[in-house]
């Protein structure tokens, strides 16, 4: 029974899969390749701009760090350490940024996904065949968790890693049509460093995004029209209670942090980089380099009350949105 | 024979209507149930109740299992196809056969491809694509190679031309069932079902009016034609139902003695529409 278990779930995460194809794989595979697109087409404006003016992005780079003649290789064998690790994370940085736009698209799939994962299912009727078959609300519902906190950000990590790596080879191999050897440039980035941060995040980002795809699961539930107006509604208007009364005070706090800890909790949390934006890692490590993406820094959130808190909270409410699913009867 | 639904005292309030009025039946195993009312009656709510999807007041055991607290146990062995329709839109003939084929237990992908053979659906086609006889078609498919022993079928044909119901009730009867299984039926088109059914119940405002099995339908009721000299005595015999053919009227009469009936004229058994017609009169009124 054990295996047959197993084998549902992993044929109802695969239905979710294939009903939700465009938004999980088709989204982040074109997202990535537009950017690679707009990029290659930046750089090839910026040559035949550089070219009609004379200008040599070699040569410009060398005149301005050395006032003098020389080509960037010669600049780059010139470098010390830090200047080196300055390119490197500049290199790092354009990797991260071909994956940001990936994530931010992963972050609406996600969350519109949530919204309509069980009401579609309600208000085109299918949730009848569905519950004509032998599967759990438990079950259903939980492969649905899964594909919205594991699957989808799994697939856009992987297409993340690939446009990365992409950009990464794209910028490299056009500086060295101006005289730098691709490899001594390559070893300047750290692929390997970033490849792991980003599948390091997906166990973080999943725990993170509990109480958005539960709070956004359970109005999927539980609205009989508009979850997405409910979703949006209920926690903005209880803030603006909040806020206009003061209620917090009550409890030694302010009204922001009802906004901060449960209004953006439990809407924006399935936006991957979310729980970064909230924490102190960022002022903490500086701005200075990308240190806050590693992994050492990003787990710090294990140990805070906010993030297990909003794990209870977003069992609750995927419980909530199973009873929902269970008995909730639309006539 | 055993009961595979057993309903007592099963009663469903909604806001401000009784949808089911403290029922009592039982159906037992190896029949054709038609569950016949007018709209509004409490057909569908019987159903969601047997189906463990609503909520109710009393007692209801389908197969040895209360719908409420075991229907994960129970879906194994019950199937049900809701309303023409329900299928997701996006799914396509290939995946919704792989995902039964999955997860259920009791499902049997050569005899499901088989009947897939024999309609025009295509493995790659979406039920978007398709007719709702089509629709239908792969419903049915899918349903008739799990090998349930209650399957409730609540208007299945609805909105289907006449060529599809024909085919619809055919091969239910013809590749589904048999002995082992039972089945449960609501309509609105009773012609078409009459021939099939073992058992009838007829349901208004939530009250169960008639549960009989279709040989009792012919002892106890009787169509009588007579002339009109004889009208007068038939009405004496407080027929349930008159309406007139041809210059002669047409009695329907319950429980009468069969003797005087056929010294009135010549008596036909009643079809189960004309029956239905003269039980719910008054309905809408």
């Amino acid at each position: 029974m054990k295996t047959l278990a197993g084998n549902q779930m992993y044929w109802l995460v695969k239905r979710e899969f294939w009903e939700h194809r465009g938004g999980f794989l088709w989204a982040p595979l074109v997202t990535g390749g537009i950017f690679l697109l707009l990029n290659i087409m930046g750089i090839i404006t910026a040559e035949v701009i550089g070219a009609r003016h004379g200008i040599h992005i070699g040569e410009l780079g060398a005149a301005k760090q050395h006032f003098g003649g020389g080509n960037l290789q010669s600049v780059i064998s010139q470098m010390d350490a830090g200047d080196m690790s300055q390119v490197g994370m500049a290199l790092d940085m354009a990797m991260y940024s071909s994956m940001a736009l990936i994530f931010v698209v992963l972050g609406f799939v996600v969350f519109f996904y949530c919204l309509g994962a069980i009401y579609d299912e309600r208000r085109d009727r299918s949730i009848l065949f569905w519950k004509s078959l032998p599967l759990s609300d438990t079950e259903t519902v939980i492969s649905k968790v899964l594909s919205a906190t594991l699957v989808a950000p799994v697939i856009a990590t992987a297409a993340g890693i690939a446009a990365g790596i992409l950009q990464l080879l794209i910028v490299a191999t056009t500086l060295s049509f101006h005289g730098i050897h691709v490899w001594q440039l390559l070893m300047l980035a750290h692929p390997v460093r970033v490849t792991l941060n980003m599948i390091g995040h997906i166990p973080l980002y999943l725990l993170w995004a509990l109480p958005s795809v539960g709070w956004l699961m359970a109005c999927s539930a539980w609205a009989r029209t508009k979850p997405f107006l409910w979703a949006i509604a209920l926690p903005v208007a209880t803030g603006l209670l909040v806020s206009w009364f003061g209620i917090m005070g009550l409890f030694n706090l302010s009204a922001s942090w009802f906004w901060q800890n449960i209004v953006a909790r439990a809407l924006f949390s399935a936006f991957p980089g979310a729980s970064l934006v909230g924490s102190d890692d960022l002022i903490h490590t500086g701005n200075n380099n990308l240190d806050f993406m590693n992994l050492g820094n990003a787990y710090h959130l294990l140990a805070s009350v906010n993030l297990w808190i909003g794990v209870a909270a977003g069992a609750a409410l995927i419980a909530a949105a199973i009873w929902f699913r269970r008995w909730r009867d639309d006539g | 024979m055993s009961a595979i639904v057993t309903a007592r005292n099963l009663s469903k309030r909604y806001k401000n209507t009784v949808a089911l009025d403290s029922v009592d039946f039982q159906i037992q195993s190896g029949r054709i149930v038609g569950l016949i009312g007018p709209n509004g009656a409490g057909k569908t709510t019987a159903l969601k109740a047997i189906l463990g999807l609503t909520r109710f007041d009393g007692e209801l055991s389908v197969l040895g299992y209360d719908p409420r607290t075991q229907r994960d146990k129970l879906m194994e062995q019950v199937c049900f196809i809701a309303d023409v329709a329900v299928l997701p839109r996006w799914i396509r003939v290939r995946e919704a056969v792989d995902f039964v084929a999955h997860v259920h237990p009791r499902f049997d992908r050569a005899k499901c491809e088989a009947f897939l053979a024999r309609t025009k659906l295509t493995p790659d086609q979406r039920v978007r694509q398709m007719s709702k006889g089509m629709i239908v078609q792969l419903h049915l498919a899918l349903v008739m190679a799990i090998d349930a022993r209650l399957l409730v079928l609540d208007e299945p044909t609805l909105g289907l031309d006449i060529l599809y119901r024909k085919q619809f009730y055919q091969s239910l009867l013809e590749d589904y069932f048999d002995e082992n299984k039972t089945i449960i039926i609501t309509t609105h088109q009773v012609e078409e079902v009459e021939h099939i059914l073992t058992d009838l119940m007829f349901i208004r405002d939530g009250k169960i009016v008639l549960d009989t099995d279709m040989d009792a339908v012919g002892d106890r009721f009787a169509e009588v034609m007579v002339s009109a000299d004889q009208a007068a005595a038939a009405r004496a015999l407080k027929p349930i139902d008159e309406r007139q053919v041809f210059g002669k009227s047409i009695f329907l009469f319950d429980g009468a003695d069969r003797p005087t009936l056929e010294a009135l004229g010549e008596i036909r058994r009643p079809s189960v529409s004309d029956l239905f017609v003269a039980t719910m009169k008054g309905t809408y009124a």
